[in-house]
């Protein structure tokens, strides 16, 4: 037979610990350490990308392991890659197909600023057609040189402001 | 093995107008543009030359005259030789080739990277479009007058061009472009670089140069 609970307050040794926050903090925590990968693998730079992803670099460790091919479902976009003009349209347009919030990391010299490519065809930098959150140098970077950008932006995302007051 | 003379003169018995090209290595042969389709046609079907090599052109100068030439290489697979063949477009402004996707199908998309990039049209092509810049753009990248910076062109979507404000800008060149020394020990000087620094996006080019 169970005894009606006759307590109104929180009873700890019955539900557990508390912590108590702010939603901010939460919802930051949240978005910081589960972000979907868009890959814009664009040249060279999305093999690397594809090695980050593979078990010796393994970005599982920060969240980011579900690369989604579908901007509708992804959180930052990875541009890896050289952007020519004839593609910079259909970059921003999947950017533009991206779920708020949404960020973006210019992975490489191309994506970050044209990298050798100074000719008639290609982007100066992904960062004139879409909102860059982090670069990373390299020709191409690293796996781990994506790692470092990717907690660069958790720690961004974890600092963002007003994110409860954004939602509602 | 047919010898590289042997080529020519089989074709110039046919084809009178048809004369010697220098060349440094393979055989070269200058035709007139309205025997391009007949000669290449003759050297395919008498002479085994099966397979086309490549279709392009060459921009000789904005001086010049004829300016552009129409290229054609093509190898025999069974006797293991080149041939070149070159016509000059008659219209120094707006030059003109036919086709000859209808002899090989693979010229069908060199013919359009030719038109793309040097604006040569192939008459009677069943398709062209260009292939490398995007439809709509207005000039011609791999001519002589177009620099390789590139000209102020407005974005292949107007709607993004309009949303974020970017064009097709002339790259910033440094006083690019960047090349490698010839011969340089000098792991560090012979990176590629500009040759000449004195100018920039900032302080004009200068004019002697």
């Amino acid at each position: 037979m169970v005894s009606p609970n006759t307590e109104l307050a929180y009873n700890s040794k019955i539900e557990g610990d508390l912590v108590v926050t702010r939603a901010d903090a939460v919802i930051n925590w949240i978005r910081a350490n589960s972000m979907w990968p868009m890959p814009m693998g664009l040249a060279c730079c999305a093999i690397e990308l594809m090695a980050s992803a593979a078990s010796r670099f393994d970005i599982a460790r920060f969240g980011a392991e579900v690369f989604r091919f579908s901007p509708r479902q992804s959180d930052v976009m990875i541009v890896s890659g050289t952007v020519t003009y004839k593609m910079a349209p259909h970059v921003r347009r999947i950017y533009d197909q991206m779920a708020e919030p949404k960020w973006v990391i210019a992975m490489g010299a191309c994506a970050s600023s044209g990298g050798m490519y100074r000719s008639y065809a290609t982007l100066q930098g992904v960062d004139r057609i879409v909102p860059v959150d982090v670069y990373i140098s390299g020709c191409p970077p690293r796996p781990e040189a994506l790692l470092d950008a990717l907690i660069k932006l958790q720690a961004k995302v974890q600092k963002s402001p007003g994110t409860t007051k954004d939602l509602l | 093995m047919t010898a590289p003379a042997d080529v020519f003169t089989a074709v110039q018995s046919q084809f009178p107008a048809a004369s010697a090209r220098p060349t440094l290595d393979h055989p070269a042969i200058n035709v007139p543009m309205a025997d391009a389709v007949a000669v290449l046609t003759n050297l395919r079907d008498t002479q085994a030359f099966d397979f086309l090599v490549d279709v392009t052109a060459v921009d000789w100068g904005v001086e010049a005259t004829p300016r552009f030439s129409v290229v054609w290489h093509l190898l025999s697979t069974t006797k293991h030789n080149y041939v070149r063949v070159v016509a000059a477009c008659v219209s120094d402004t707006e030059p003109v080739a036919p086709t000859i996707s209808h002899l090989w199908a693979g010229a069908n998309w060199h013919e359009r990277e030719t038109f793309d990039l040097l604006g040569v049209r192939f008459e009677g092509h069943p398709d062209l479009r260009r292939i490398l810049m995007w439809d709509g753009y207005p000039h011609h990248p791999l001519r002589k007058d177009f620099p390789l910076a590139g000209i102020d062109t407005p974005l292949p979507d107007l709607e993004v061009g309009e949303l974020t404000k970017a064009t097709a800008a002339p790259a910033p060149m440094m006083g690019g472009p960047f090349v490698a020394s010839v011969g340089e020990m000098n792991m560090t000087d012979a990176e590629p670089s500009a040759k000449d620094e004195s100018w920039n996006e900032r302080s004009n080019k200068p004019a002697a140069l």
